[in-house]
């Protein structure tokens, strides 16, 4: 699904390298973690494959289902199936939530030459999706984010994610700013999410999140690299004994 | 004291090129008002309140020429359920409009000279209040002049909105509208305006609103593009009463909005608000002056201006807190989202106190589209256009939501939708 080889990223402004060779491949139908310490890079790795403006790729290639997407547009990579769920959703008053979902699934069917979604049609589905988030009809009218509570924000997100239906999910910490109860319900969204033609790449600082989403392979990621990639049990090893033995292990 | 004679030459030029419509209750007040212009005389490019705005082309005395819109949408509120009365080029026409009947309100047309009026207690009385201690001649001029306008009066709950609207018909027209609205007690009116109105239009309009009255008005200047206007409203509130006001403008080489208010009774609210889109030559200048003369009364002015290729912004705000308005709640803010290097924004804000026991705020910024808010949308597979429209909306919205009824801030979106989308192409 999603196969990064030897990516190397700088900030544009500053000759500072983040990535410094990271290689990952997420298969389809599968979870994969990336935990690591303060900046490891991970908010980076998945600002650099949505496509956001400031990064310069200098090495390496990141491709969803073979097909290049680091030459593509934000928009475009959406089209094709990459979504990235904010650590920060961006509140944008006067547009109402149920306003932009619907330019924003008609916007992908259209660049990718299907037939857009009518109104009732989209009413319906959406309503569906967000009763099983606990978003009332009242949060779907109010403008994007606009006076949403932490938790709100981070339900819209997988609201979105459930509308538009990405191949590619990378959730940026999630679990940021989320009791235990919110989170809960963030991560039976995401796991009503899981198919055998979707791929997850989860990032975050806590193993808390990841007994609720169970993932099928952790990677530790520190200093721009993925330093070591184990099964889930590599979780529980961070949230016991810290960053620092296998900090230690990789010098 | 003797003008300057440059200041002279331009105001006894226009003067000569205009004629006093002559009889009827409006006589005096026109009289009086014609002297005062003499001794104010017209703004020139030298006057402080013109620094931003060049008043030549609206004092000169012919209308420069002015392409007809060539309307490709139908005009705004045509959904509204309303009374409508229509001024082509500035002249009533009979024959457009509705029946000037409502429940609960008289409505007259200031052409239709009688000798006993209502109007006559606030025909150029306000405007004349509004003259201190800042001068606005063009309005006094237009109270001299103006040959047409409406008279309306509210003495209860109108059961729908009156809507004036304008027509832009003759390349050179030149118009002088004058309207009045007085408000009763506990009563309550909505007035529209759309629709280009001539190649030049100077329209004045005088606003009582008495004790728990109430008086909404929502206003789309455009989509004319080279007309020039000066426009002023002058109000003055009593106590409990409401004063809310919001225009869209889009397009045009030349615009003042001018508005004028006063909080003479204790707890009335008065808000203006104006959103504005323009490009290219677009200049367009909103001028407020808010005098709290009672207690506890709160006002708001907030004004959104989207400037591209180069167009101008210029937002001139002052509020007033006179000895004794004490508890006045006041807010203003004016903001510019400039879409390119080209484009400028002028700001004055201004806050005179003399009340100890008061909250003012201003604040007055300009900026760019905000990229994270870019990022966002498109990251949702919205291409860059239509995401920079959307954050344009957003960017207006907290004008726009000044408006109190939902259907009219769904018509006024609409139209800056309509008119971003056109400049994509």
């Amino acid at each position: 699904m999603l196969e990064i080889k030897n990516l190397h990223v700088q900030l544009e402004e500053e000759d500072k390298q983040i990535l410094k060779g990271v290689n990952l491949t997420v298969e389809a139908g599968k979870v994969h973690a990336i935990m690591g310490p303060n900046g490891s890079g991970k908010s980076t790795l998945s600002y650099v494959l949505s496509g956001k403006d400031g990064y310069e790729v200098t090495d390496g290639e990141a491709t969803l289902e073979g097909e290049d997407i680091l030459e593509m547009e934000p928009e475009e990579r959406a089209a094709a199936g990459m979504f990235l769920a904010f650590q920060y959703p961006v509140e944008i008053p006067g547009v109402g939530n149920m306003t932009f979902l619907r330019t924003a699934v008609n916007s992908q069917r259209k660049a990718r030459g299907e037939e857009e979604m009518s109104a009732s049609e989209f009413l319906k589905v959406i309503r569906a999706k967000a009763k099983d988030l606990k978003i009332d009809a009242d949060m779907l009218k109010r403008p994007v984010n606009v006076g949403f509570s932490g938790g709100e924000k981070k339900r819209n997100e997988i609201l979105q994610m459930a509308m538009l239906e990405p191949k590619m999910c990378i959730l940026d910490e999630t679990d940021s700013g989320l009791d235990v109860d919110a989170m809960k319900l963030v991560a039976d969204g995401v796991n009503a999410l899981r198919d055998e033609g979707r791929g997850f790449l989860v990032i975050t600082h806590y193993q808390r999140l990841l007994d609720h989403i169970k993932p099928d392979v952790v990677h530790i990621m520190a200093d721009g690299r993925i330093i070591k990639t184990g099964g889930p049990e590599l979780a529980l090893e961070v949230e016991h004994n810290g960053y620092a033995d296998l900090l230690a292990e990789a010098v | 004291m003797a003008l300057p004679q440059i200041k002279q030459d331009a105001t006894d030029a226009r003067l000569a090129a205009l004629e006093m419509p002559q009889g009827g209750w409006s006589q005096a007040a026109r009289e009086d008002a014609l002297s005062r212009v003499r001794s104010m005389g017209l703004p020139g490019a030298r006057d402080e309140y013109w620094k931003y705005t060049r008043p030549d082309t609206l004092v000169q005395p012919d209308a420069p020429k002015a392409a007809l819109l060539d309307a490709d949408e139908e005009p705004i509120f045509g959904e509204v359920d309303r009374l409508k009365i229509v001024f082509v080029d500035g002249v009533f026409s009979a024959e457009e409009s509705d029946d000037l009947a409502l429940d609960h309100v008289t409505i007259d047309r200031l052409a239709d000279a009688r000798d006993i009026h209502w109007a006559k207690d606030v025909y150029g009385v306000l405007e004349a209040r509004g003259q201190t201690p800042v001068q606005r001649p063009l309005a006094t001029l237009n109270t001299a002049f103006a040959t047409d306008g409406v008279l309306i009066h509210v003495t209860g709950k109108a059961p729908k909105p009156i809507s004036l609207i304008y027509r832009h018909a003759s390349e050179t027209s030149d118009a002088i509208l004058h309207h009045v609205v007085k408000v009763d007690s506990g009563a309550e009116l909505t007035l529209l305006e759309n629709g280009p109105a001539a190649a030049r239009f100077n329209k004045c309009m005088e606003v009582e609103i008495a004790d728990g009255g109430t008086f909404h008005h929502v206003r789309a200047q455009g989509r004319d593009h080279e007309r020039r206007a000066a426009t002023a409203i002058f109000t003055r509130l009593g106590e409990e009463s409401v004063f809310k006001s919001f225009t869209l403008t889009a397009n045009g080489v030349l615009t003042r909005n001018e508005c004028v208010i006063e909080l003479t009774g204790d707890n009335a609210v008065a808000h203006v608000a104006g959103a504005c889109v323009g490009d290219g030559d677009f200049h367009h200048d909103d001028t407020v002056f808010i005098t709290h003369d009672a207690l506890n009364c709160e006002s708001r002015q907030v004004f959104k201006k989207v400037l591209r290729n180069g167009a101008t912004g210029v937002f001139q705000g002052k509020i007033l807190v006179k000895e004794g308005a004490q508890k006045t709640d006041g807010y203003q803010i004016s903001q510019s989202l400039l879409l390119d290097e080209d484009s400028q924004f002028l700001a004055k804000p201004e806050l005179e106190i003399y009340a100890d026991d008061v909250a003012c705020s201003h604040g007055s910024t300009s900026g760019a589209i905000d990229e994270e808010g870019l990022f966002y949308l498109r990251s949702r597979g919205i291409e860059e256009g239509p995401a920079t429209d959307l954050l344009t909306i957003a960017f207006l919205a907290e004008a726009v939501m000044e408006i109190e009824d939902e259907s009219l801030q769904d018509e006024i979106n609409g139209r800056v939708e309509a008119w971003l989308s056109r400049r994509r192409g």
